[in-house]
């Protein structure tokens, strides 16, 4: 097998925030019902963390759980161990009637990091970023302005950012205008 | 001459001088200057041209409401016509030059216009250019473009060297406007805790009360804002943001701010413009009130000021307009400006007051020496580029018995407007206040939220009150009721006391004099920029005008970029007396976003350039661009037309890679086609309600081509079909249709089907898919290595997962070219490693990679049907013969019961045929067939159309496939395209399968 490669292969940018492709991160869209013990177990199996309740991301590192809507869920886990935790969760699984599907390398994903990463979000996305409203541990599925994108925070001033890996390449140039020298906004 | 003062001007600094050219002529400001107070320092006079008769311009305002000094800024790639000099902050090396004139500001051909005013009244352009009909287009037209705008365009080679941005923000309480005002009412809202976002158009904080003095408690005025303002910015809670405009207020609490950051300081780093899309709970307009102009002759003449602007001059750019300057007015507001002149050593000659008596001030202006006229008027302005003259007369009467005076400047008050463009623009309503003769918000009638209370509470002036005091008093009720509002408790404190001067009543003058003579009214302007006459809107309202919508189009009162800001009060009210009724009777025509013209460059945000629009690209599409890819759009994604070589041309490209793959091997990027996974124990049942054909039936490990329509009956996409395992299947859609048919699903499942037990998935660019086509793409396969792939273990329309080569991937026999196909899916991060080992090992077979015209012309070839060529929304399957893909066991599927209408079922629908030229040329794509006859239009009769068409280089002529009426049973028959290149196309009906009828290329 070729070394996979991610679809802008870490690239980076250094502005008012730094912005990087991470790399191939291993992903797993569950959808069922959240509330299913047997889904519960083999989300814990998977990432071991509980269901995330609504617009909550429970990750830590490479591992964790996202929620996405009421009966959809974002597994992460290392990119090497997807095909693994996937045939074990649906094995867990079983007759439960749910769907788990690799999706890791349908998706790009980015780091945005530094003082000012809550006003280069916030020049792309609908959603209040300021510290009382947008934590570590939440998330949310919206929009990097004109494409479909979703992110958490992994601490007060670093974002993990989602978005389809067609949309890479415009996502990464979007990040970097909305991180332009000199753009700081100054209110968050 | 208008000149800087040796004193005054508490916004510049005199030790930072700053040079600028207008006109090409060099002068210097100092840094604080706005263009306009810099151009009246170097007695700059005249500035501009108007629109319709290119009557000489000046300065008449000092701010955003400035219809006249309207300069082209910047050059090359920062030109920008319309910015007005008002409100342009002076920077070195700014250049400016006039517009609206030729060959030169000073002597204008254009000019004659205003000798010609008798003969362009209003209406004149609907008047003038109706008749006759065949002149609109080579007369009429050309001469209104010609004479049409005010600025030049911006050069067509140009391109904006700046960068805009967005940025989403959310608050409790936004406050518009940082004057006085909103910088109490964000201080009365904040003290309750909430969320404060307070946004000011100018650069500086406190608005206008700096100007006009008074005091607050025991301070001056302007330490009072000092002090609010360094309160302000040590709460957490406030967000202040100056040289950011309220532009719009929309529903549910959205609004628009647009903030200028670097039109002060061009070339500095970072985006020029941000657009604020804020979301408030509740939004405080604290946005001042506009003066009015006085409508008397020659009030347009370069020099006749606003009397208020000519105090901002003075005291915040140490400016006068003029040496000897002649008052006039109806209130007491204008006698600040005759004190803040005599004091700063300017003479005021006198000032005529229409009423006949003033208050207070006027009683200071006297013991300062100056002449007070009451129950006069200004007859008439004389002079050209500038004032020279004023004839005043009696405000009582028609204009007679005038006496000449000489000055430089007029400094006019006709009473003040409140700013309540924000306020209206989501709906608030307005009352008419008759002691100030202006229009106000209607408390009790704002703009509604979504909960159906008011979202927008207006403070100070913008809400009526003048006075200092009273201004405070409603700021702070207002700070704290949206602080209320939107869910926070207001502290019980009381506003500051204000102080100043109490004022006489003023009494509303429209025209002075008051019955002014005609030749009077046609010099008196109401509005200045798009120049429309009081003598205008009384002729409308003759020609029976009444409404004051129409009269406002009609007459283009208020339809200049300023929007009649200076214009529209002073416009109702002529109105309203030529119609013999009371103002608020009449009505304001609607005020609409933006407050003022606002930037393309803004609206548009990050969206230029490179991030102009997402562009979707496949794990191969670096590989296809070094390859010589000539790219086509295919939704946001794209693909490759064709792969040219050095010299080759795009049409020989095509060709060439037609052959190649009927002969050898071809190697084609799927992977924008749609994957979508179904899953669950309903999932057949639901695909059997998707699908036309039976779906639920298909056997693990194997394919079935399937179509899609919508309720409606129409096809709206097709695809192979793949069933995984016993409850899953893997829907293919076309590139287009991925997330469409998805959501198509997901809106079936959600809202009908919710108890059916199905899961839908897109895994569209989870993988790589590659077509491996031609007489040899199993060759390369198994030279690759891996899985079986003869026809024996991978018969044709069946998958199986294995290895090809190194690669983990599922193969499909499948085939949309009529050739020996397989679609290999592989994890998308692998693609480009498995494009280069399929184009290594295809080497020794002639491989070479396609794109998609080649794939149309394959799958023409075969007669192969593609959705959005031979679909458009309104055909069924049975237009296209795919009736053996209408299920007739099943009980339901969507658009079965649709097929069963009359229309649906008519014989006389256009039917899907093949179409070959007699003398194998292509037939124009889209052309219609025409038949006998003609329609009641005298329209040849039209039978059908053309909807693919190709040269295919393997048959070596034109091929086509159209919807004809009657077309299947009318095989061999002749029918006539007529081209849009003066040819007509003669093709004969034939079946759309032009290439291996039965199919055995794919079948081996």
């Amino acid at each position: 097998m070729s070394e996979p490669i991610s679809a802008l292969n870490h690239a980076s940018f250094d502005g008012i925030a730094k912005v990087e492709e991470c790399g191939l991160q291993g992903m797993i869209t569950l959808r069922g019902n959240l509330k299913d013990k047997v889904l519960i177990k083999a989300v814990k199996d998977a990432a071991g963390q509980k269901v995330p309740g609504q617009r909550e991301a429970l990750v830590d590192g490479d591992t964790g759980v996202c929620w996405m809507s009421p009966d959809e869920l974002l597994v992460l886990v290392p990119y090497t161990e997807v095909e693994a935790k996937l045939s074990a969760m649906n094995n867990v699984l079983g007759g439960t009637h749910a769907l788990a599907v690799n999706v890791s390398d349908a998706r790009a994903v980015f780091r945005v990091s530094g003082a000012s990463a809550r006003e280069v979000m916030g020049k792309v996305a609908p959603v209040d970023f300021s510290t009382d409203m947008f934590q570590p541990g939440q998330i949310r599925r919206s929009r990097l302005a004109q494409v479909a994108g979703a992110f958490w925070m992994d601490d007060d001033q670093t974002f993990r950012v989602v978005c389809f890996r067609s949309a890479a390449d415009y996502a990464f140039k979007l990040l970097k205008v909305a991180a332009q020298p000199g753009s700081e906004v100054g209110v968050y | 001459m208008s000149t800087r003062l040796a004193n005054h001007g508490r916004l510049i600094d005199r030790s930072k001088k700053v040079t600028f050219t207008f006109n090409g002529t060099s002068m210097q400001g100092f840094e604080g200057d706005t263009l306009a107070s810099a151009l009246l320092a170097n007695d700059q006079m005249m500035v501009g041209r108007s629109f319709k008769y290119h009557r000489p311009r000046g300065v008449v305002a000092s701010g955003a409401e400035e219809p006249n000094a309207l300069v082209g800024l910047g050059q090359g790639n920062r030109f920008e016509p319309n910015q007005r000099a008002t409100t342009t902050e002076l920077f070195n090396g700014l250049t400016s030059v006039s517009q609206n004139h030729w060959p030169n500001l000073e002597f204008d051909v254009g000019a004659i216009n205003t000798h010609l005013s008798r003969f362009l009244p209003a209406g004149f352009y609907y008047k003038m250019f109706i008749h006759p009909k065949p002149f609109w287009k080579h007369v009429y037209e050309p001469f209104i473009r010609q004479s049409a705008g005010l600025g030049k365009a911006p050069d067509k080679d140009s391109r904006d060297a700046d960068t805009y941005e967005h940025f989403y923000a959310f608050t409790d309480v936004l406050v518009i406007g940082g004057g006085i005002a909103g910088l109490q009412a964000a201080k009365a809202a904040a003290a309750s805790g909430a969320k404060v976002l307070l946004i000011e158009q100018t650069a500086h904080w406190g608005g206008r009360a700096p100007v006009d003095g008074g005091t607050v408690g025991d301070e001056p005025v302007d330490k009072f804002v000092e002090q609010l303002v360094s309160e302000l910015e040590t709460m957490d809670n406030v967000t202040m943001r100056n040289r950011c405009m309220g532009a719009g207020v929309y529903d549910h609490g959205y609004v628009l701010g647009y903030e200028r950051l670097t039109d002060h300081a061009p070339g500095a780093q970072g985006p020029r413009h941000r657009l604020w899309r804020i979301r408030a709970k509740q939004v405080v307009t604290a946005t001042g009130a506009i003066e009015r102009p006085l409508s008397f002759a020659g009030n347009d003449v370069p020099g006749v000021i606003l009397a208020s602007a000519v105090r901002d001059y003075v005291v915040n750019w140490g400016v006068t307009p003029g040496d000897r300057v002649i008052i006039a007015t109806n209130n007491d507001d204008a006698y600040r400006t005759a004190i803040t002149l005599k004091q700063a050593g300017v003479d005021v000659i006198r000032v005529v007051d229409a009423r006949s008596s003033a208050g207070l001030l006027a009683e200071e202006a006297r013991q300062l020496g100056i002449r007070v006229d009451p129950g006069k008027a200004i007859a008439k302005v004389k002079g050209g580029k500038r004032v020279k003259k004023v004839e005043l007369c009696n405000q009582d009467g028609i204009g007679g018995a005038r006496e000449e005076v000489d000055c430089d400047a007029v400094a006019m008050s006709g009473g003040w407007s409140p700013v309540v463009h924000l306020w209206s623009h989501c709906g608030g309503k307005l009352i008419w206040d008759e002691a100030n003769a202006h229009f106000r918000p209607d408390p009790k009638r704002p703009p509604l939220g979504a909960d159906g209370d008011g979202f927008v509470v207006a403070a100070g002036s913008a809400n009526g009150p003048l006075a200092l005091g009273d201004v405070l008093t409603d700021a702070h009720a207002a700070g704290k009721a949206a602080a209320k509002a939107a869910g926070h408790k207001p502290k019980n404190t009381k506003a500051p006391s204000g102080d100043a001067t109490e004022e006489a009543a003023m009494e509303p003058v429209w025209l002075m004099p008051a019955n002014a003579d005609i030749q009077l009214r046609m010099k008196s302007w109401l509005d200045f920029q798009n120049d429309v006459k009081v003598s205008d809107v009384q002729l409308a309202a003759r020609e029976g005008y009444e409404s004051v919508e129409h009269t406002k189009r009609y007459t283009t009162l208020g339809m200049a970029t300023d929007q009649g800001k200076l214009s529209n009060i002073n416009g109702l009210a002529i109105l309203a007396d030529a119609l013999d009724a009371e103002i608020p009777k009449v009505g304001t025509t609607t005020f609409r976003p933006p407050y003022t013209p606002i930037s393309m460059g803004a609206i548009g945000g990050e969206a230029r350039g490179e991030v102009f629009q997402p562009i979707r690209r496949t794990p191969m599409h670096d590989w296809h661009d070094k390859n010589g890819a000539d790219w086509e759009p295919v939704g946001h994604w794209r693909r490759t037309y064709a792969y040219t070589r050095p010299g080759e041309s795009v049409h020989d490209a095509v060709n060439r890679e037609v052959k190649n793959t009927r002969e050898n091997l071809g190697l084609l990027d799927a992977s924008t086609l749609g994957k979508l996974i179904v899953k669950g124990p309903d999932a057949g049942k639901f695909l059997d309600m998707m699908y036309t054909n039976m779906m639920s039936t298909l056997k693990v490990g194997k394919c079935r081509y399937g179509l899609m329509c919508s309720e409606n009956g129409f096809l709206i996409d097709d695809g192979v079909v793949a069933r995984i395992d016993d409850d899953t299947w893997l829907c293919h859609t076309t590139t287009g249709g991925a997330e469409r048919i998805h959501g198509h699903m997901e809106e079936w499942l959600q809202t009908e089907w919710w108890d059916w037990k199905v899961y839908v998935a897109n895994v569209t660019e989870q993988y790589a898919q590659i077509a491996v086509v031609g007489p040899n793409a199993r060759k390369v396969l198994e030279k690759l290595g891996g899985m079986d792939v003869s026809k024996e273990a991978l018969p044709f329309m069946e998958w199986r997962d294995g290895k090809i080569g190194d690669f983990d991937c599922r193969a499909y026999r499948v085939s949309f070219s009529g050739e020996l196909s397989y679609e290999i899916a592989v994890a998308a991060s692998h693609g480009q490693a498995f494009w280069d080992a399929l184009m290594e090992a295809g080497k020794e077979f002639g491989v070479m990679p396609y794109g998609t015209e080649c794939l149309h012309i394959l799958r023409a070839e075969k007669g192969f049907i593609m959705i959005g060529d031979e679909t458009d929304g309104t055909v069924i399957p049975q237009d296209l013969g795919l009736n053996w893909a209408l299920s007739k066991k099943k009980e339901d599927y969507l658009g079965k019961r649709a097929h069963l209408r009359s229309h649906m079922a008519d014989p006389d629908r256009w039917k899907l045929v093949g179409l070959e030229t007699v003398d194998g040329s292509v037939i124009p794509d889209g052309a219609y067939a025409v038949g006998e006859g003609v329609n009641a239009n005298g329209q040849r009769n039209v039978i059908g159309r053309v909807t693919s068409t190709y040269y295919s280089a393997n048959l070596g002529k034109g091929i086509a496939m159209g919807l004809i009426k009657h077309g299947p049973d009318r095989m061999g028959e002749i029918v006539e395209f007529p081209g849009t290149d003066d040819k007509t196309y003669k093709a004969k009906i034939v079946d759309p399968i032009f290439f291996d009828k039965d199919g055995e290329k794919q079948n081996v």
